[in-house]
């Protein structure tokens, strides 16, 4: 069974349904038991990282959920999911997780592509360039795009982490991976069909990454 | 890079797609399920839902659509009409909606954006705004005036004007409509649309007036829209969205053609 750790963030019913399509067995919980014995964990999330963290906080998740990745439970965190593992996010100066050494900062105001300005948030559909291999991008084409929705981004503190990157006037970190945990910045659950063959991927990954 | 999104937008009312809308090949006439199955298939970058409906009865049948709607796509949705509370957007977020567009009831109540974002978050939020073109006065500098219920209610609220504070009340997205250009079929209204999206720096979809690729690559690049929405130029089958999405991309105009 997969646990959509449910800690009042929004999207949990997209990843919901997009595992119904998938047919695979899900919960969405806060139960520490279920937690404990489900066999791997999608950290969801969109809004802001200060109501996410008083809300892990509240559910006593800011503790078990290291302790579960770090007993080498398979997790995959998702847009805020996965700004939140990281030590400290710009948005509402938070301290998060610390699952993953690194900060989560903001896009700057003057970003530019091509002398034109870009709009944040970073909205819509954007390539990943892959500078690793990794079991859940298996299969995807090296173009496949996916829906991102964000206006903080994260920067992992040790490059060697990072497995893919996008370009939005600066190039940032939208993939990393560390032993059995994985943690992509666009929504897989609304990316259409390589959104759901990632997720698929998820679903059979060991937690071992290939290389 | 990010690419230029293309949006099919769907009238729904009581649950059907409107008369108005003739759709041809291979589209179940009247339901909005499977044109947005099929839209999700052509390569749509995300679907819009346009609720005509007004009684509470006919709301609950929006609300199965979505819901019916949000397990055969994977791709956002926005959904829009009559949305006036909190309780509305979380009804309809919870049967599957990434986005709740506000209109009318944006105008009358501002403050529902600036709730809507406190509670589901910015990208949730898309301010939906009517324009008309209007002579140049004190009271509308930019020669925009916001009109609202449907094109029937002029406002005195210049356009330029309501954006800017639409994503200062946290609007996260706008959908600009021009009604000089709505079901023409000749072209957007290119100037008011970078107007608009060049004084903003939330991403601005430009609707109104698609009927050929060539005005895509219009709106996209003189426009600097970030998104089209189109409606009969796809509801027609005069051309598919793949179609659209190679001649934008042979213009080098960006847009995703792997789905």
């Amino acid at each position: 069974m997969i646990a959509i750790i449910d800690y009042r963030a929004g999207n949990l019913t997209s990843v919901a349904r997009a595992l119904d399509y998938l047919k695979e067995p899900y919960k969405i919980t806060a139960d520490e038991k279920l937690l404990i014995e489900s066999d791997r964990l999608i950290f969801p999330g969109v809004g802001a990282a200060g109501d996410a963290m008083a809300n892990l906080k509240h559910r006593a998740l800011d503790r078990l959920l290291p302790r579960l990745v770090g007993e080498g439970k398979p997790m995959l965190g998702i847009c805020l999911g996965t700004q939140v593992i990281y030590e400290h996010s710009e948005e509402n100066n938070t301290e998060c997780l610390g699952i993953v050494p690194g900060t989560v900062k903001k896009f700057p105001d003057d970003l530019r592509d091509r002398g034109q300005p870009l709009k944040i948030p970073h909205m819509g559909w954007n390539t990943i360039t892959f500078e690793k291999k990794h079991p859940v991008f298996e299969g995807l084409p090296a173009d496949a795009e996916f829906y991102f929705v964000h206006s903080y981004y994260p920067a992992p503190s040790d490059e060697n982490w990072i497995i893919g990157r996008t370009d939005y006037g600066i190039r940032f970190c939208s993939a990393v991976a560390m032993k059995n945990l994985i943690a992509v910045q666009f929504h897989p659950e609304k990316s259409g069909r390589p959104g759901l063959k990632l997720l698929a991927n998820f679903c059979r990954w060991e937690g071992k990454n290939a290389e | 890079m990010l690419s230029k999104r293309i949006i099919p937008c769907l009238d729904v009312r009581n649950g059907q797609l409107t008369k108005g809308i003739k759709f041809k090949g291979n589209i179940d006439i009247g339901d909005p399920v499977a044109a947005a199955k099929q839209y999700y298939d052509e390569g749509a970058d995300e679907i819009v839902f346009y609720d005509i409906t007004a009684s509470s009865d006919e709301r609950d049948i929006m609300i199965d659509v979505v819901r019916r709607v949000a397990e055969t796509i994977f791709i956002p949705f926005s959904v829009g009409g009559g949305i006036r509370t909190l309780e509305d957007m979380h009804r309809v977020i919870l049967a599957g909606a990434e986005k709740i567009s506000v209109n009318s009831e944006a105008v009358v109540n501002p403050s529902i954006i600036k709730e809507g974002a406190k509670a589901f978050g910015s990208q949730c939020i898309v301010l939906g705004m009517d324009v008309k073109k209007t002579a140049l006065s004190d009271q509308i500098p930019s020669g925009y005036e916001v009109v609202i219920q449907g094109g029937r209610k002029f406002t005195g609220i210049d356009a330029l004007w309501w954006a800017k504070e639409a994503q200062h009340l946290g609007a996260g997205e706008i959908c600009l409509n021009s009604i000089d250009t709505d079901g023409t079929q000749d072209g957007y209204e290119i100037e008011l649309t970078k107007l608009i999206s060049t004084n903003v720096q939330i991403p601005v979809i430009a609707s109104g007036g698609a009927g050929k690729p060539e005005h895509l690559y219009e709106v996209l690049t003189k426009g600097n829209a970030d998104a089209a929405l189109i409606a009969s130029i796809v509801h027609y089958r005069t051309y598919t969205i793949r179609d659209l999405k190679a001649y934008l991309n042979e213009r080098n105009v960006k847009t995703r053609m792997q789905w």
